[in-house]
């Protein structure tokens, strides 16, 4: 099946999908699908190019060509498969780990260990192993979102923290932070457009990222995305977009809500964690006075300390996995309300300078300039972007909270393992010791009467 | 507890190889050649509310229990007899109680269970009318009668029998026996702990074991109290869960299922809490029993003091009466005596006084010997069945309170099994996710 419905297609000229050449390769290349991709019969197999030229488009790299390049098939996802898993390229691989702390005269900060492996030629090495702070990400993150502000920039973690509450170079507080800067630069590295922004080529690469010295290359595109003036106001937004909007708020509203609930279930713990502590001690304490019930009561008191033990990992494990994947979710969501909003503003402007061109023509018979067409070019090509962006984000954000909530049942069942086994063993030792008894009770019994 | 079923037989004709209420081993336990109650099924029914006036004429509900017997030998031979039943209300169970503490000072008398709801966590009532407090209680009378009924001494008392046979005139009978006479009173019995000379070592440890009991039992009630309080919270809490993921589902499309069903699971959950600290209750319970048995223990040691006291008491004063028919034998005086200074202030006295005190004396010195005999056998004998009741109390408690612990390590168990159950629920549906 051919494409039908236009995915924000360049206006100038109604080419067939086929005979636009991808912006980044050589104009001479033929365009031919990915080699995962199914290409079904019945489509026209003309694909060469009718001309050289290049597509004028707005954004080098855009979402919407790199997809049909690679996904002609529509029906792709009716085998219930994950319909972009496919369109991840699997060429670049990255990973942020080994934390290190540095001592400067001026400051002390972590570093982490950046390692890339890739086979794209944008690459000049194979491999590449950096060092960058978090500085160095909220850089890499500003220059996406300038240069790419039709997408959607996963979010990093929280820039700042409350220097007396939380300790910055803590163990546990590096390793969520390392976590979730891992999360983020691998979905940069998975995305099919911001991939390939060399802005992230320098920063898996360069040796010192010369942060002061901006790539030229692309700013000149973003900045006029960027610079949409502010007077336009929206009529009516597609309906598509609204949905997107609503289900943002409502989303949000309800991570919110499991937060606090994380957040109090955590309270609740610590405190019955408390009490339970203090119980255990009660029994070894009875169990001093005792004889015969010495080790049963101390049985106990070790059975409770485990379930201690337990309690305590779980709750460790929900402070570190679960909570800061929420909050990663809802900075994510905070960031792709503000792609909405400049997407709305693209149409306003669009949409104002379209009403005002036409007016003119009215008038003097002026012919729509350019610039209203190029406006409309860029309003398409956000919305497309946007909602190849929107399907990838809904199908992430499936796995990944089908991973977090999986993984918080886990967690309990676990802890509740651990308890069983802990009582149970006490029970064997307790009933164990009554044999015992009865068989020692009744041996005597023997001896005084005989057989 | 003595027994949960309602299978019991009071008493035994064989000695070595019975098997008492409890299914242990019983021989050292039964009394020989006593007369023992006939074999009788005894249970605590039903509950019921009553209104009535009361002593000071005034409207006041309570409640009371049917106490329903049976002769035990009819029910195993087939037979199905109707039982006998009255109505006991909890002030007659005290006032048998009082009765048996002050007849049976030698033994360690089965408790009653709480006059008033102690060691509430928040969620039980402390009301005395509550439904579940009246039940517990219900089921923690049953279990007084039961083990005051197999006690190889108690089981014999003719009152015992009128409580559970004699609806009217009771009363009466025990008030007839005249026990609240013969009971000692506090202050006498405290004195005695403060003076006693050479109380028997085994009871002083005896004694400080029951303090210790008691002080731990109460600890651990108070502990587990707040540790339950604390568990509901987090149970409830995640009622929570179940609310937001169903409206969280509502904007999902191929989450939404999971999601749901997920949702519901949180919430079962949240519900099984309540049944899992209701059955914690009887534990706490069992643990209850103990405190007050330890106190039961106490009485006995303290009783002992007191028997030890008047014999030493007894003893004192057979010596100063001797000294003083010595004194006044042979006028010489070797101790202070009020007699002996007005003796020097006023003279001495006429040779008949001499006589009729000398005389007086040697009857109060006869009296105070018999009195010394008295005493020396009440002592000894107390001492010699406290030391076995003692001994038999002991084995009770480490059996129960081993089973008690048993039965919370099941309990314990069977909560985490469900809690493995329902997160494995969950779980499956997130994978549908």
């Amino acid at each position: 099946m051919s494409i039908s419905a236009p995915r924000g297609l360049a206006s100038s000229g109604q080419k067939p999908i086929t005979e636009i050449l991808h912006p980044l390769s050589a104009a001479e290349e033929p365009l031919s699908p990915g080699p995962d991709v199914t290409v079904s019969g019945g489509r026209d197999k003309e694909v060469g190019l009718t001309n050289g030229t290049p597509v004028e488009t707005p954004s080098p790299a855009s979402a919407s060509v790199l997809f049909n390049r690679l996904q002609l098939d529509d029906d792709l996802d009716s085998d219930g498969r994950d319909p972009y898993a496919d369109t991840e390229t699997h060429d670049l691989f990255v990973t942020v780990d080994d934390p290190k702390k540095h001592v400067s005269t001026m400051e002390t900060y972590i570093t982490y260990r950046v390692s890339t492996k890739t086979t794209r030629i944008e690459f000049d090495l194979p491999e590449y192993s950096v060092r960058r702070r978090y500085q160095d990400f909220d850089w890499l993150r500003t220059k996406l979102e300038d240069s790419q502000p039709t997408h959607l920039i996963p979010p990093l973690p929280e820039k700042f923290v409350m220097k007396g509450v939380v300790d910055r170079f803590s163990e546990e507080f590096v390793e969520t932070r390392m976590k979730a800067l891992d999360k983020f630069l691998k979905r940069v590295a998975d995305h099919p457009v911001l991939s390939f922004n060399p802005h992230l080529n320098a920063f898996l690469s360069a040796k010192d990222l010369n942060k002061r010295q901006g790539l030229a290359l692309l700013s000149k595109v973003g900045e006029s995305v960027k610079n949409v003036a502010g007077g336009y106001k929206l009529r009516v937004r597609p309906p598509e977009f609204c949905a997107m909007g609503e289900y943002l708020d409502t989303f949000n509203q309800k991570l919110g809500t499991i937060d606090r609930i994380a957040q109090r279930i955590l309270k609740e713990q610590s405190e019955y964690l408390t009490e339970l502590r203090e119980y255990g001690t009660v029994y070894a304490s009875w169990a001093g006075s005792e004889e015969e019930l010495q080790r049963p009561l101390e049985g106990v008191a070790g059975c409770v300390t485990t379930c201690c033990g337990a309690l305590e990992d779980m709750s460790e494990n929900m402070g570190q996995d679960f909570l800061p994947v929420l909050r990663e979710y809802i900075l994510y969501i905070e960031s792709m309300k503000n792609v909405l909003r400049k997407r709305d503003q693209s149409q306003a402007e669009y949409e104002g300078r379209l009403e005002a061109a036409v007016l003119r023509k009215q008038e003097d018979r002026t012919p729509i300039p350019a610039e209203v067409e190029k406006c409309q070019d860029k309003m398409e090509c956000f919305n497309a972007d946007l909602k190849a962006d929107w399907e990838r984000w809904q199908s992430n954000k499936r796995q990944d909270f089908k991973q977090l909530l999986t993984g918080m049942a886990d967690k309990n069942v676990t802890h509740y393992e651990k308890c069983q086994a802990a009582w149970e063993s006490l029970i064997t030792l307790l009933q164990d010791k009554q044999t015992e008894d009865k068989t020692i009770f009744h041996k005597s019994l023997h001896e005084v009467f005989g057989s | 507890m003595a027994d949960d079923g309602r299978e019991e037989s009071l008493g035994t004709d064989d000695d070595s190889d019975q098997t008492g209420a409890d299914g242990s081993l019983n021989n050292t336990m039964v009394e020989e050649g006593s007369t023992l109650m006939r074999r009788m099924e005894i249970c605590v029914a039903e509950a019921e509310k009553r209104s009535g006036k009361n002593a000071v004429s005034m409207q006041e509900t309570f409640t009371v229990y049917l106490i329903e017997t049976r002769p035990m030998d009819a029910v195993a031979e087939g037979h199905n007899p109707a039982p006998d039943c009255l109505w006991r209300r909890y002030s007659e169970f005290e006032l048998l109680r009082n009765y048996l503490i002050v007849t049976y000072p030698y033994i360690v008398v089965p408790p009653l269970p709480e006059k008033r709801a102690e060691f509430v966590w928040h969620k039980l009532s402390a009301d005395n009318m509550d439904p579940d407090f009246v039940e517990r209680r219900r089921v923690g009378l049953e279990n007084f009668l039961l083990r005051v009924a197999s006690h190889p001494v108690l089981c014999n008392d003719k009152i015992l029998c009128y409580f559970l046979t004699e609806e009217h005139g009771w009363k009466e009978a025990v008030y007839e026996t005249g026990f609240q006479a013969k009971a000692d009173s506090r202050l006498r019995a405290l004195s005695a702990t403060f003076r006693v000379r050479n109380p028997d070592k085994c009871f002083m440890e005896m004694k400080h074991y029951s303090d210790e009991l008691q002080s731990h039992t109460s600890q651990l009630l108070r502990a587990r109290a707040r540790v339950a309080d604390r568990l509901y919270g987090v149970f409830k809490v995640h009622g929570n869960y179940g609310r937001v993921f169903s409206e969280w589902s509502a904007i999902e499309k191929e989450m939404g299922d999971g999601l749901q069903s997920a949702g519901h699971h949180m919430d079962a959950y949240a519900a099984s809490i309540d049944d899992i600290l209701e059955e914690e209750e009887h534990y706490a319970d069992q643990l209850k029993e103990y405190l007050f048995y330890a106190e039961a223990l106490r009485a006995v040691c303290r009783k002992h003091e007191l028997t030890q006291f008047e014999l030493e008491m007894a003893s004192q004063d057979l010596i100063s009466k001797k000294q003083q028919r010595e004194e006044l034998a042979t006028g010489i005086v070797r101790t202070f005596s009020f007699k002996g200074m007005t003796n020097k202030l006023f003279g001495q006295e006429a040779p008949e006084q001499r006589e009729a005190r000398l005389k007086l004396l040697e009857d109060l010195i006869a009296e105070g010997e018999e009195t010394v005999k008295e005493k020396t056998i009440e002592r000894a004998e107390h001492v010699e069945k406290a030391w076995v009741d003692i001994q038999r109390f002991k084995e009770q408690k480490d059996k129960d309170l081993r089973e008690a612990l048993i039965n919370y390590a099941v309990m314990q168990i069977s909560m985490c099994k469900k809690g493995i159950q329902v997160w494995s629920n969950a779980k499956e549906c997130f994978l549908k996710m």
